[in-house]
Formats: C-alpha cells, structure tokens, sequence
C-alpha cells in the first residue's frame, strides 16, 4: 500500500510549520516509501544522535536547518558529541580542530534540542514510558528504550532522527507496530548451573551472541538470571547492537514485553531456537580481548554507554576498598547531569588520586582524550571493546568492573574469571 | 545474468563487487577518509570499497553509520553502490542526505546476493516495471580459469 498523508502531514509538507519542516517532511516521506511505512505517527520524543562530529556532512545537514529557523516539535535530547564541554583541559586535540565539533554541538541547541549529550537518556528525565512512540538514535538508547523501558522506536540513524523531532512525526513501520515487535528467534541458556551468580560479563556476553546470530529478526532470551539492576540490560542491549542489528530484545520474565515465552513469542513458535552454552559465554568474551592477562595496561576506560548513578556508586565503593595508586587513568564516561550530582555531594572528592578522570559528553573511544592510547586498555564495555581497536587503535582487555580496578592497582591485565 | 531487487535509494551505477562475508556497520567500521574497512573484527577488514558495488547480507552496528556513509560519498571515498540481503534504514538515510546535500548518487538495492563474488561486474539500473535490475557479469570464473 502507499503512503497515506495526513491533512498535517501535507501542511507541514507545504511549509505550514516553516520552511525546516517542510524540508524535514520531505526528506521523511521518501524514506517512509523507502521503507514502506503506509502512514506516519506521532512521537512524544526524539533523541538525536547527529552531533557527533563525522565530517562536513554533519554540519551541512543540520546547519540547513538552522538558517531556515527550524525548531524541535517535541522534547528532544542529545547525544554525546566529540567534545567534553564540561572538561575541556582532558581534550588532546588543537582548538582549532575542535570548532566544526563545537559548531555542530552548538547547532543542535539552536533547533531547540536539550544540550544533555549523553548515550543514555534512559538515565535522564527525559525516559520515556511504556507504549509511547519516539524517534530515538544511538544504538544503544534504541535497543534499552525498545526492550527495558518498553517504548517504541526503530533504529533511526543520524539525519533522520532530527527529521522526526523537526515534525513530531515518525514513519509508521517495524518496531512502531504491535505486529513487529514479538521475538522470532529463541536462545536459550543451556548447560549453565541449576543457579549460578550472574557476572555484569555473562549479560555483555549473551549480547554479543544476540547480536551475531539475529540479523533482522527479534531476539528472545530464556534462561536468563533475574540482573542485579538495569545496567546489565543497558550492556546486553548494548553489545547486542554493536555485533549485530538488535533494536529489540525479551528476556523472559524480565523485560515487560515478555512476562512469559509465549507473551514474548506472540503465541507463535519461534523460528529457530539457538542454545547459548558456558562455553559459547567464554568464546564470545574471548574474542573481545586482543591482549592476554598480565599486559601492562596504560588506563581503564569504564562508562560505554555512560556509567549510571547505581554504576558510580559501585565504583566508588570499589576505588575506596582497592586504593589503586600507580596512577593510571581510570576514565569514566557518564551523562553531565549524573556528573553535577555527584560533584555537588562532594562523592568525588580525593578520587583524582585513585586515578578517577571524569569524562562528560563524549566517550572516550570516539575522540582523543586517552594519554597513552598505544598501551593497552581495559574495559568492562562490550561495546567498548568492540569499537575502540577499530576507532582509535589501542589493544583491549575486557574484564568485570572489579577486575579492572584490581588491574589498575596491579598495572597489569588481572582477571579472577575469563 | 540478471536479477531483481527492490531499490531502497534508487540510482545507476556499475562497478566491480566487494562481497562482504558479514554485515558491516559504517561507524566505526569504514574510514571515510578513505574508504577502508577498519572494524577489526570483521572478516574483510583492511579492503576498500571505493568505486565498488558494496555486496554484503546486512548492516549492524552504530546509528551514525548513516553519517559516515553520507561523508564518505561527500568525499568520494564511498561505494558505487550497494546491494544487500536484507534492508538496513540507518544506510539509506546515508544514501539519501548525500544526494539531498551534494546531488551525488549511491543506489542501495535489496536483493539475493548469493552467487555474487568479489571482481564480478555490477551493473545497477532502473528496469522498466521500476524495479532494480542488476546486471551481474562474472569474472571471477574466468580469473580462476586464467590462474589455473
């Protein structure tokens, strides 16, 4: 079937919200046909992935909007960018080089998007509910709005994102739609202890494997341990959406979408059942790690995507108990809301010592922060450890959070479990 | 040999293949300075695929993949074209800003890519009911009977 318009869509297609709408619609309603969407929808919510920096593409397409007076229709947020506005000092990059990244930041203010520059808006006011529509970008906020928070987005990349928070309207297709978001492919956790204490890795793990063995479908996860909070969802989501096209995952008796396999499932069968095995948890977090145990590692970089409130405070629990004091860096990536809250109670206070080094707005496996980013680096990211020898050419070492605090203490790769 | 696809940006183009044994994802995956594959886990890291008809099952990864492959065409370092197993919107958006800024073409076609090896000719064209057509002359047949 064709695209149907609405009388609103075809006002805002004729420049009845201003000239940035309409280009915006235009732009929309050929990519809603390239899709095949029969229809657009409202959204209560975009968050826009375009600020950081990829080139002169970037600021082209926005600043286009900007000089024709565009504005955001519903709240919109946005996501890291190049540049750590809160601490410039930690940037290892000329000033001069930073200014497009800076323009470009700047320019997404100007549409009226909410200067919060985090990956995570889940972790902000700005969480959606359960059931509402948004457009949202960034691989990691779409699969943990999509399958934790139980709201509704597809996995819109750059451009597009603002497109939809420039009309308020988003194409009616794939996960928008009741009919597209039941799992059609089964792991099941097999082989694994009658009860066993999940590790933060086994849930970065399971991502992983959704991740490579999904391709388009919609994954659902049996077997899973109840996780100790949202943040092994966050990570699982995460990994899952860096080696593969996850965009949605249910855990059963987890994730709301999924009270029970058939619930998850659409009461159809699954389309091929894939067990997931302790020996597959070992190959996958295996393969994460260039480096074997007792590389000397040159920092720790934790908080991608960025670190929670439930995450710092773990984490510094962690530095306070283990003392580390060879001085490696310990970067912790994190939104500059979470980070003004911890400032203001004074949490932070002697942690430059242990080597805390707050990074807000950015990540660092995207921009030159890192001091020695020959050495080897360890991680408790999935997703970081998937980009950053790609990205920025280190070597990387994944481990638990415990492990790569004990590693910075030790100044070598230690790890008590694979 | 022909075949259809279903044009997801439409467009002509006609160069050899680069098949991808896996998805790719743009960010972090292709240096758009230079067209080469960097994702160091994927099994054809360090080719280039400008000027090439980029075959591959699917696309995973970053959202940003939609600026990378748009910057990457702006530069000239990007694809001919793009042929892939399954539909991935984040490309297409790619695809469609760099025509919408700078006028430049990158057709990205959904079609079966099996049977289609790196080398073999690509031809990308709109056939007559408006659908992809993709005229595939293969070379690497050939190649191996001149190696051998």
């Amino acid at each position: 079937m064709a695209l149907a318009l609405t009388s609103d869509d075809r006002a805002l297609l004729h420049g009845d919200a201003g000239a940035a709408a309409a280009d915006a619609m235009t732009i929309l309603t050929a990519f809603a046909a390239a899709v095949g969407a029969e229809a657009f929808l409202d959204i209560a919510g975009a968050h826009i992935d375009g600020c950081l920096y990829h080139g002169q593409v970037s600021l082209d397409f926005v600043e286009r909007f900007v000089a024709a007076g565009g504005r955001v229709r519903v709240p919109t947020t946005l996501n890291v960018g190049s540049l750590d506005l809160i601490h410039p000092e930690i940037m290892r990059q000329p000033l001069a080089e930073q200014a497009p990244a800076r323009r470009l930041m700047a320019a997404h203010e100007a549409l009226g998007c909410l200067p919060s520059f985090t990956c995570a808006p889940y972790q902000t006011l700005f969480r959606p509910r359960f059931g509402q529509q948004i457009a949202w970008g960034e691989s990691n906020a779409i699969v943990f709005a999509n399958s934790v928070v139980g709201a509704r987005t597809n996995r819109y990349g750059d451009f597009i994102d603002l497109c939809c928070a420039l009309t308020g309207r988003a194409p009616a297709f794939g996960l928008h739609l009741d009919e597209n978001r039941h799992g059609t492919v089964l792991f099941r956790l097999h082989g694994f202890p009658e009860s066993f204490a999940p590790s933060d890795a086994l849930y970065v793990a399971v991502g992983l494997i959704l991740g490579s063995r999904s391709g388009e479908r919609v994954p659902v996860v049996e077997g899973l341990p109840p996780p100790r909070d949202e943040d092994q969802l966050k990570a699982l989501g995460a990994a899952a959406a860096s080696t593969g096209a996850v965009g949605l995952f249910h855990a059963v008796g987890i994730t709301p979408e999924a009270p029970t396999l058939a619930a998850a499932l659409g009461g159809r069968p699954a389309g091929e059942t894939i067990l997931i095995t302790p020996a597959d948890v070992l190959a996958a977090l295996a393969r994460l790690s260039t480096v074997p145990d007792g590389t000397p590692i040159a920092a720790v970089c934790l908080g991608t995507p960025h670190f929670s409130r439930a995450e710092w405070d773990r984490l510094l629990a962690l530095l306070d108990r283990v003392a580390p004091a060879r001085g490696i860096p310990i970067y912790v990536n994190t939104g500059r809301a979470t980070l003004a809250a911890l400032e203001r109670e004074g949490n932070l206070a002697g942690m430059a010592a242990r080597g805390l080094v707050p990074v807000a707005d950015t990540c660092t496996y995207i921009t030159a922060i890192l001091a020695r980013p020959g050495g080897a680096v360890m991680t408790n990211s999935g997703k970081w450890a998937h980009y950053a020898p790609g990205n920025i050419g280190v070597e990387v070492a994944f481990g638990d959070l415990e492990d790569c605090i004990a590693s910075a203490a030790a100044g070598h790769v230690i790890r008590r479990t694979p | 040999v022909i075949r259809h696809g279903c044009f997801h940006v439409e467009g002509d183009a006609a160069a050899p293949a680069l098949v991808l044994a896996e998805a790719l994802s743009f960010w972090g995956g292709v240096d758009a300075t230079t067209g080469a594959i960097i994702d160091r886990s994927h099994p054809n890291c360090g080719r280039n695929l400008t000027g090439r008809i980029l075959v591959m099952p699917g696309a995973r990864g970053s959202s940003s993949s939609s600026s990378v492959l748009a910057e990457a065409i702006r530069l000239g370092t990007g694809p001919a074209g793009i042929v892939m197993a399954r539909p991935d919107p984040i490309l297409i958006v790619g695809a469609m800003v760099a025509r919408s800024l700078y006028g430049l073409s990158c057709p990205i076609v959904v079609a079966p890519i099996d049977g289609i090896a790196t080398g073999d000719l690509i031809r990308i064209a709109r056939s007559e009911t408006g659908e992809a057509a993709i005229f595939l002359s293969q070379q690497s047949l050939s190649v191996a009977r001149r190696s051998s």
